[in-house]
């Protein structure tokens, strides 16, 4: 039971660390109607620039202030290159331009700060606590606290400020929010930068424990499950899809595992993801379509 | 004061608008006095709608100005006719239909929002000086069009009548000076259309914003507006009093019909 139990919690917290890299996939998909893949790729570049910053000799804080502004700056660029000028394309438009923009931002992050593996400590010491006799990881502690502080950040923006108010406004209905005269241009900007800056915190937790390097901007397909368990328009979506995806990799390696040669972790989650588009296309918080006949 | 006194608000002078090559508005000239209650009838593709789309700054005319409050100005932008006092609703509903009733009246505030977006994010003194402001101006508007009871429920599922009432609402957080309303009782059965006209005339009287209305239903028309405007393929074929437009001969043959 023990062991049951320390499998499962090790699996659910894990699981936080997806829906870390989620969550900026919905506000994206929600705010723009567009699946970007490139968050993968902005996700690289804010762990790359915040490690490289704090190589030139910036303590932590100021560090994570600059990386932050780059991060904004990047999505006001990002917003007047690539979406004012594709506004109103084709779904699968959009998704090309952000294919290519994951392509020129790994590129470029790679050729301006090198590509070679980086550590990344963040002062978390990785010892194992107990609670009774179950074992746990202090390090994911840390990554649900993240998650859940963050979450909590992006509920109070959506529903305590005025900007909050327009940005649920164009995800309700964007064509209405352009014809009341809502911002959309700006709009974007904010969810970008919120998305880039999600990216910045899913980047360093990552990246303390694999090392920041290329393979980082990889973690966007471990997204994917997340987003087809729990929907592409849901934040609480993103939430619970990571901690089922999370537990289920972990339950799944230790109990159906050593059946089937071990190594399962890799690709379990996409199973997964496809017992859901037969039983739940739209995921388990996402809005199904509906069409009148 | 009676409007048929007062100074215009609004002058539209020799306006034209075609869509490649198709004239949609031809030459048109009328003046929407300060106070009054303007409706725009004529047939479908008389060009009603495209005008409301160029007095709030969607289309930009080819030729004319249109003067609101002694500025002139021929293309408005969107967000500029909104901060100058123009408000407007849509025949097409653009409400948020997931939101609720007061979060659709506070988006008609977006354009009106002084404190960035840091200031509101922080809670800084201002920004919470604002929001406070903008909820007292929801709560006033739910009052007025009688909407309490709904505030914190998702439009989407309100009766068609009570959506209509908070798109009108959402225009009117604004405080606008002039209120153009695309065809506020269209689909409407005739207990709605008289609770609407009923609303629309307060609004008038209580509140003194002009209103410019596109309707149908002549005997709406007839008994809201005290100045009609006919327009048939983008021409004007009748302005004046309701009266005045009904014995009209060309108005009769363009819009009421023949006369047998």
């Amino acid at each position: 039971m023990t062991f049951f139990l320390e499998t499962l919690i090790g699996g659910l917290l894990a699981g936080t660390m997806y829906s870390l890299v989620a969550l900026g996939f919905v506000l994206i998909y929600k705010a723009s109607g567009v699946f970007n893949f490139a968050q993968g790729a902005m996700l690289l570049f804010a762990a790359l620039t915040f490690v490289s910053l704090q190589e030139q000799g910036l303590p932590f804080a100021l560090a994570l202030i600059l990386t932050v502004v780059v991060m904004a700056l990047g999505a006001i660029l990002i917003e007047r290159t690539v979406l004012r000028p594709l506004v109103n394309r084709s779904q699968i438009t959009l998704f090309m331009a952000t294919l290519g923009l994951s392509f020129v931002i790994e590129g470029l992050a790679q050729g301006l700060m090198g590509a070679q593996v980086r550590a990344l400590d963040l002062g978390i010491e990785d010892v194992p606590l107990f609670w009774g006799d179950v074992m746990v990881s202090q390090f994911d502690l840390v990554a649900a606290a993240t998650a859940a502080l963050v979450v909590t950040v992006l509920a109070l923006l959506f529903n305590r400020t005025r900007i909050g108010v327009s940005l649920r406004a164009v995800a309700d209905d964007t064509r209405a929010a352009l014809s009341i005269g809502i911002n959309l241009n700006r709009i974007w900007q904010i969810v970008w930068a919120v998305a880039g800056i999600l990216g910045l915190v899913a980047g360093l937790l990552w990246g303390a424990r694999q090392g920041v390097q290329f393979s980082l901007s990889l973690v966007v397909l471990k997204a994917l499950p997340v987003l087809i368990i729990g929907g592409f328009t849901s934040i609480g979506g993103a939430i619970v899809g990571g901690l089922i995806v999370g537990a289920a990799e972990n339950l799944a390696e230790v109990y159906i595992g050593p059946y089937i040669g071990g190594g399962i972790t890799p690709w379990f989650a996409y199973v997964l993801a496809i017992v859901f588009l037969y039983i739940r296309p739209a995921g388990l918080f996402g809005e199904p379509a509906i069409e009148r006949v | 004061m009676t409007p048929q006194m007062a100074e215009p608000i609004l002058q539209v002078q020799a306006i034209s608008l075609s869509f490649k090559g198709v004239k949609a508005i031809n030459d048109l000239s009328f003046s929407v006095r300060r106070g009054e209650i303007c409706a725009l009838i004529g047939p479908n593709g008389a060009g009603k709608s495209s005008l409301l789309n160029i007095l709030n700054g969607v289309y930009r005319p080819d030729s004319g100005e249109v003067v609101f409050e002694r500025e002139h100005f021929r293309g408005i932008h969107p967000l500029e006719a909104a901060r100058r006092g123009i408000g407007r609703t849509f025949q097409n509903n653009a409400l948020f239909k997931k939101m609720t009733v007061l979060d659709n009246l506070l988006t008609g505030l977006s354009r009106h929002t002084q404190s960035g977006f840091f200031a509101q994010a922080l809670g800084l003194p201002r920004a919470r000086h604002e929001a406070r402001q903008f909820r007292e101006r929801a709560e006033n508007i739910l009052e007025f069009l009688e909407l309490q009871p709904w505030r914190s429920v998702a439009v989407g599922k309100l009766a068609y009548g009570q959506q209509k009432r908070v798109e009108l609402g959402r225009a009117l957080i604004a405080e606008p000076r002039l209120l153009l309303l695309d065809e506020p009782m269209a689909g409407m059965n005739a207990e709605e259309k008289h609770e609407m006209s009923r609303f629309i005339l307060d609004i008038n009287r209580d509140l003194g914003t002009t209103v410019v209305l596109i309707e149908h239903d002549i005997k709406v028309v007839m008994g809201l507006s005290n100045h009609v405007v006919v327009l048939d393929y983008g021409r004007k074929v009748g302005d004046g009093t309701p009266t005045e437009v009904q014995s009209n001969p060309e108005v009769i043959s363009a819009y009421l019909g023949t006369v047998h």
